[in-house]
């Protein structure tokens, strides 16, 4: 286990939970890498840009390693101008691709996000989007130059869960990249089940902003997705569908 | 119950007189409020026919105690749902209504609030309004800032650490023309990362230069949705074509706005069918401009200068708390924006609640942010209030009370690209 890392673009980490942007505070990011051993944060560039005050650079502890999204883009074009501001701030050459054109429930626009991936990918970024789980999709950001997929298990903030389970593990059996469980992660258990079906890594925020003990709740994530992540890489057990299994074989007939 | 609006100015000529009260009485000399005036542009939009259809069918005595239950069970909640929350059989049931809208609102901001200020620029207006201070009979010191002393202006809110403006001017074209306008906004665009307008309805290619000057954001209070009631209350001027003004956040979307905002003045007409309609327009348009943001104010009606008898009526603060978390439940997405027109004590209980945006630092007159914000007097004439406020703590107070409350404030969260 100990050599069991996440690798992403050539960049290793020891961690599998990724803190989301979104709902931020001084004690979720504290209880984030302290509690749940975050060492990837996100960071909405678009919040990053104030002057005075308390910027959310000034919260990221040393050592952790920043995601700027582009978060407000609402198209390619504009989602590759944030990426280029967020190096230009220093944020370095991660990026998370969140494209939306829809306030309301924020859904991921595959189309313009395969676009912005090539042309991020072809200017050095180690390009992360964010997705809606379709596998065709899929396939085109892995030829885009995607260094990771990231599908949504259901809306952003929602707290549902794996809404979309069977086509999140579609992606797991046959993307080779590391998949990692984006948006609508409301639970532990949620986030293990995820880990159990081989993703690579879960992020989550809103689960944690809005929980009543946040360090507690960080534990928590911490242990569900180490669980998982043994469980998937111990093999799961067979699952019974029905019942016991027929103790007489069904092909105790064959003779030669 | 009914407010008392015509006020006579010993400063009026005769001609004058005779004209406001020949407006006043006789509505028959009063232009349609239905029909566009030259160089208005029309859209093509079938979203105010959808919004006044509800808001006509709206019966809110027809709702009940169970109607209401149901609606708080539900998860998405349904028009029909809105409607109970909006009607008098809902008011037994605040307390839930807070918690269900407190629950919204963290799921979708968090403990966020935004800090903004507006910065008024001029005062002169066109129009009759009878309930409004800038109203073109009323009184006041008038004055428009030049582009230097909005700059000074700019100077000194943003060196209090406020970054987001919305810039106001009284509703006239003639006084305060786009090209004005558009300058403040690329003044603004220097000392602020967001910059919203409040100023008279547009045509989408205005809209457009103004975005292409640095606004990205546009306000515009209907003030009411019954037609009707507007016709009586909106006697001349630009400002007296209700269909112009109902389409004006569309046609800001249609001109390339990122964001569009809405109100209805609460305490003009009946203000459960205002709110409905307000939420309604919100949710209309959202459908067909899905990418838009969106949000809602909730102001009342406060005393101007010279009339300082006009108030809500019948909306007082447990009402307005009614509609704030009916809209916060209907529609959980939107930014809900609670002003200076109430007091301290609302703002910080309804930030915990259903609000994502106050102001701070507030002044609704024309060049006195130093004299205000300094204590100094600047020896500049000053132009009048356009309403009074009630809270008028300043941004580092307002911050300061936000994190006491818990909540975390947000200056910024936007890229102008």
């Amino acid at each position: 286990m100990d050599n069991d890392k996440l690798v992403i673009a050539g960049h290793e980490f020891g961690s599998r939970f990724i803190l989301g942007s979104g709902k931020y505070s001084l004690n979720l990011i504290e209880a984030a890498v302290r509690d749940a051993g975050a060492q990837i944060i996100t960071l909405a560039v678009r919040r990053a840009n104030t002057k005075e005050h308390e910027s959310i650079m000034d919260y990221i502890p040393e050592g952790v390693t920043l995601l700027p999204n582009t978060s407000g883009a609402r198209n390619a074009g504009e989602a590759v101008r944030i990426a280029r501001l967020a190096r230009e701030l220093g944020c370095g050459d991660f990026v998370k691709i969140e494209i939306m054109r829809d306030t309301k429930y924020l859904l991921p626009d595959n189309a313009e996000t395969i676009k912005a991936t090539e042309i991020l990918a072809n200017e050095g970024f180690i390009v992360m989007p964010y997705m809606y789980p379709d596998l065709n999709v899929a396939r085109d950001l892995v030829n885009a130059g995607a260094a990771t997929i990231m599908p949504l298990a259901s809306p952003i903030g929602s707290n549902k869960g794996l809404a979309a389970k069977e086509f999140i593990q579609i992606l797991i059996n046959e993307i080779d990249l590391p998949i990692i469980v984006d948006a609508g992660i409301g639970r532990p258990s949620q986030a293990c089940e995820a880990m159990e079906m081989g993703a690579a890594a879960i992020m989550a925020n809103t689960a944690l902003a809005t929980a009543g003990d946040l360090p507690l709740m960080a534990a928590a994530f911490r242990q569900a997705i180490e669980a998982g992540r043994k469980a998937y890489l111990s093999g799961l057990g067979r699952v019974l569908v029905r019942g016991a299994a027929a103790s007489d074989p069904l092909t105790g007939f064959l003779r030669d | 119950m009914k407010n008392d609006f015509y006020i006579d100015s010993d400063k009026l000529s005769a001609k004058a007189l005779e004209r406001k009260h020949q407006l006043e009485n006789d509505a028959s000399c009063r232009t349609s409020h239905m029909e566009y005036m030259p160089g208005m542009e029309r859209i093509d939009s079938d979203i105010l026919d959808s919004v006044i259809a509800q808001m006509n069918g709206y019966d809110y005595d027809r709702y009940t105690a169970a109607d209401v239950e149901s609606a708080l069970t539900h998860e998405v909640c349904t028009i029909e749902d809105l409607k109970a929350l909006l009607s008098p059989a809902a008011e037994p049931y605040l307390e839930r209504m807070a918690a269900k809208a407190r629950i919204e609102t963290r799921k979708h901001f968090g403990n966020t609030v935004y800090i903004f200020t507006p910065l008024y620029i001029a005062n002169y207006c066109e129009n009759y309004c009878v309930y409004c201070g800038f109203n073109c009979y009323n009184q006041i010191n008038r004055m428009k800032l030049s582009l230097e002393q909005i700059e000074h202006e700019m100077k000194i809110i943003a060196d209090t650490g406020m970054e987001e403006i919305l810039i106001l001017t009284g509703e006239s074209r003639e006084k305060s023309n786009v090209e004005y306008i558009g300058e403040a906004c690329k003044l603004a665009r220097k000392y602020f990362r967001m910059v919203g307008l409040e100023v008279y309805p547009l045509n989408s290619g205005e809209y457009r230069y103004l975005h292409e000057c640095g606004a990205d954001y546009v306000t515009v209070f209907q003030e009411t949705y019954d037609s009707d009631k507007y016709e009586t209350l909106h006697l001349m001027g630009h400002k007296r074509v209700w269909p112009y003004r109902f389409e004006s956040q569309e046609r800001a979307l249609m001109g390339g706005m990122r964001g569009v905002a809405f109100a209805a003045l609460l305490g003009l007409s009946d203000f459960r069918r205002d709110a409905l309609a307000s939420a309604l327009h919100v949710h209309y348009l959202q459908r067909k401009y899905p990418h838009a943001e969106m949000s809602l104010s909730c102001p009342r009606l406060r005393p101007i200068i010279n009339n300082d008898k006009i108030n809500p009526l019948d909306v007082h603060e447990r009402q307005l708390c009614q509609i704030i978390c009916a809209y916060r439940i209907f529609l959980p997405y939107v930014g809900i924006t609670v002003s200076s027109r109430e007091s301290a004590q609302f703002r910080d209980g309804i930030v915990k609640i259903a609000a994502t945006k106050v102001s701070a630092g507030v002044s609704t007159g024309i060049g006195d942010h130093e004299s205000k914000y300094t204590g100094r007097e600047c020896g500049e004439a000053e132009g009048d209030e356009q309403f009074e406020i009630n809270d008028d703590r300043s941004f580092d107070k307002m911050y300061g009370d936000m994190e006491k409350e818990g909540l975390q404030p947000v200056l910024n969260d936007y890229i102008y690209i």
